[in-house]
Order: C-alpha cells, then sequence, then structure tokens
C-alpha cells in the first residue's frame, strides 16, 4: 500500500513539476502579457495542484493535509485575483511589444 | 551527494545569480522586483538553516513590506529615471566606489572565514535559563528578556520611521488623509478579494503573534500580516486610512513603546535593573509588552506603506 502510495507521488509531484516547466516556458515564449498570464496562471493552479495533491499522502492527517490544500486554495485565489488585475491592467496600456 | 545538498547548493546559486542581477539591472522597478524575489529565496535559505522565526521575519518584512515600500518608491521616481540614468559619475567616482565596495566586501569575508571552529554561541545559555522568562520560543526569549533593549529601540525607529515619511507632507495636507485617492472600482476584483481575505488573514495574523511566545511567530509577523489586510481594505477602496492628526492614532502609536519602557522602568525599582522583569513575573509582563506592541507596529508598518499624507484634512 505505500509503494502505491509513494508511487502515486511521484507521479502527482512530477506531472506538477511539468506544469511548472510548461508555465515558465509559455511565461518566456509567448508573445504578450495576456497568453503569458494564460501561462502562468495554468502553472500555478494545476502545477501546485498536482504538487499538493501528490504530497497529500505524504503528509499527516489532519493538520499538515488540511495545510497543504488551504495552501493551494490561497495560491488559487492570489493567482486567480492578480492575473484578472495585471490582465487589466495590460488591457488598459494597450498593445504593447 | 545527497539530495538536500543538491538543494542547498542550487538555492546558493540561484540567490547569488539573483543578487548580481537585482544590483546589476538598470531598472528600478525590475530590480526591486528582484530583491522582493531575492527576499523569499532569503527566507527558504533561513528555513534550510533551521531558522524558522527569521525565515518568517525575511518573508514578511524583507519580502513584503519592503518590497510594497520601494514599489511604491519606484513608481514616484518613474518620472525622473531617465534624467537620473543620463547622470553618469565621474571615472574617480566608479573607481573609489569599487573600491569602497571591494574592501567592504573583502573586510567581510575575512570576518566570516577568521571565524573560530565552532562558533562561540550563546545558545546553550539562553536555553537553559529559559524556563525562568516563562515563554517556551527561545527567540521570543531573547528578543523580549535577554535582549529586549535592542526589541525596545527596534520600536521606537520603526516609529521614528513613521515620523520622517509624514514630515515629507506638503503643509496644506499636514493632519490629512495619507496616501493619494483611490479610485477603485467597489464591485471589482480587488474588492472582492478585500472583502474575502481579511477575515482569513486577521485570524493567521493574531496566531501567528499569539503562538510566538512558544513556537516560531511574534509581534512583528502578525503584525505585518495583520497590516497587510488593512493595506488591502485601504488599496481596493473599501476604506479610508485615518487621517494622521486622529488623537487614537497617535495615542496607539507610542502606547506600544511608552508601555515597554515603563514596564522597563519598574523593572529597575522591582528587580534591580532596567528591562529586568521581577521573579515570576516574567511571562506576563512579556505578554503585557507584546500585546501592547502589537496595535502599534500594525499601525506604523500600514501607514509606513501608506504614505505621507497628500490630502487635507475633513473639516
Amino acid at each position: 500500500m505505500s509503494i502505491a502510495l509513494d508511487i502515486f507521488t511521484i507521479l502527482a509531484v512530477s506531472a506538477g513539476a511539468f506544469f511548472f516547466f510548461a508555465g515558465t516556458v509559455g511565461l518566456l515564449r509567448f508573445p504578450d502579457p495576456l497568453t503569458r498570464l494564460h501561462a502562468l496562471t495554468k502553472a500555478d493552479n494545476l502545477g501546485l495542484g498536482l504538487v499538493v495533491m501528490g504530497l497529500l499522502p505524504q503528509a499527516q492527517w489532519p493538520l499538515d493535509t488540511l495545510k497543504l490544500i488551504a495552501i493551494w486554495l490561497f495560491a488559487l485565489l492570489a493567482g486567480a485575483t492578480v492575473g484578472q488585475l495585471m490582465a487589466r491592467a495590460a488591457r488598459r496600456r494597450g498593445p504593447t511589444p | 551527494m545527497t539530495l538536500a545538498l543538491a538543494v542547498d547548493i542550487g538555492l546558493a546559486l540561484l540567490i547569488l545569480a539573483l543578487a548580481g542581477w537585482t544590483i546589476a539591472v538598470r531598472d528600478t522597478f525590475a530590480s526591486v522586483i528582484g530583491l522582493v524575489a531575492y527576499g523569499l529565496l532569503l527566507a527558504l535559505v533561513w528555513v534550510r538553516l533551521a531558522a524558522p522565526d527569521v525565515a518568517l521575519t525575511e518573508a514578511a518584512i524583507g519580502g513584503g513590506l519592503t518590497g510594497a515600500l520601494l514599489i511604491s518608491a519606484a513608481a514616484r521616481l518613474r518620472r525622473t529615471e531617465a534624467a537620473a540614468r543620463a547622470e553618469r559619475p565621474g571615472a574617480l567616482a566608479r573607481t573609489l566606489a569599487a573600491v569602497l565596495a571591494a574592501t567592504v566586501t573583502a573586510a567581510l569575508v575575512i570576518c566570516v572565514l577568521a571565524l573560530p571552529d565552532p562558533a562561540p554561541t550563546l545558545a546553550p545559555a539562553a536555553v537553559a535559563n529559559l524556563a525562568a522568562t516563562g515563554v517556551g520560543n527561545p527567540v521570543t526569549a531573547v528578543l523580549l528578556a535577554y535582549r529586549a533593549m535592542d526589541t525596545l529601540l527596534e520600536a521606537i525607529v520603526v516609529l521614528f520611521a513613521l515620523l520622517g515619511v509624514w514630515s515629507l507632507a506638503p503643509d496644506r495636507a499636514w493632519g490629512g488623509y495619507p496616501g493619494p485617492p483611490r479610485h477603485a472600482d467597489p464591485d471589482g476584483i480587488l474588492a472582492w478579494l478585500a472583502r474575502i481575505l481579511p477575515p482569513i488573514g486577521i485570524i493567521v495574523g493574531l496566531y501567528i503573534f499569539w503562538i510566538g511566545a512558544d513556537l516560531p511567530g511574534g509581534k512583528f509577523q502578525g503584525a505585518t500580516i495583520l497590516a497587510a489586510m488593512w493595506l488591502l481594505v485601504i488599496g481596493a477602496g473599501l476604506a479610508e486610512p485615518p487621517p494622521v492628526s486622529r488623537t487614537w492614532l497617535r495615542v496607539l502609536l507610542v502606547a506600544g513603546p511608552l508601555v515597554f519602557i515603563a514596564i522597563g522602568f519598574a523593572g529597575s525599582i522591582t528587580a534591580g535593573a532596567v528591562l529586568a522583569y521581577p521573579e515570576g513575573y516574567a511571562k506576563p509582563l512579556i505578554l503585557a509588552i507584546e500585546i501592547a506592541l502589537m496595535p502599534t507596529l500594525v499601525l506604523t508598518l500600514a501607514l509606513l506603506v501608506a504614505g505621507a499624507p497628500q490630502r487635507t484634512p475633513p473639516r
């Protein structure tokens, strides 16, 4: 059972790391602020979500587990809000190279 | 090579590279962002060095508060930045600056390398006398019992910094509202966040303040979180910062240091030394100081970021 959980952790955290990698590539390569924000928020939402999900079986129930989930939810909240604010600022300023 | 060592080396290289970039980059705003990221990485370094108290402070003050102050400073400097960049110091000035910086760096390197191994430490003595202070966290014991003088001066220095910021107010705005007027959308996403986050943030801030007696945490870290929540509400346009002429504001600002000084001088009568606590009363007195300092710190930190009064006081 614990081996299965360990394998789950490795798979989920690796998938999360892949999303962070993809998000970073997108941040560096995409042409304008809106698409770059899109890449970045995907990394935050999915990447961190997968990392947290992968770590859940390793964390101590209940406090550590709940803390991990809370961290993910706060990152979601902050990422979504800041993404909106930056996108709005970028749109106000108009298209810039 | 173990995994932990690989992480440490990667962290060290990353932080050095970021430090170099922060100094080398020409744009003020980019450099400030570099410093904020540097502060957060530094917090990770403190965690790796098993110093969670310092890590919390670094993340809150070094990354968050200083970052917010510097970003608003960079925004104000934006108009004059091109002119400032066009001014290039002469060869002599640059050489002198380079020599000075190199000398300071060399002196620091020599000092660090010359440290005896193992380094002299008071940690065992600090832990051995922990019971006398009544608190469980040795860092809190150092800050409020062994080295209370440092903490007292620190609290006063932050207050003076606020007075310095206030003194930049133009005459017509003296006593008025800090910072520029905010025109945020009342139905916007920032206003939404400013409604949803503070209830959680206030609990976390108070928890970190309270837990500081026994575990990593304390008034500075807790006060930063509370100040951030208040600033979020101000920034979203949901509340006004108080005009700096308000009496309750000024009373709270000086209450913390005054209580600290009063307890400190009372110690010279009851315990035989300034800032000493009579036997058995250390914990309640430390708690009284912390509780009195907390509102002072929240107000000071938030108003530092809010800035100098820029609008006229209400009639």
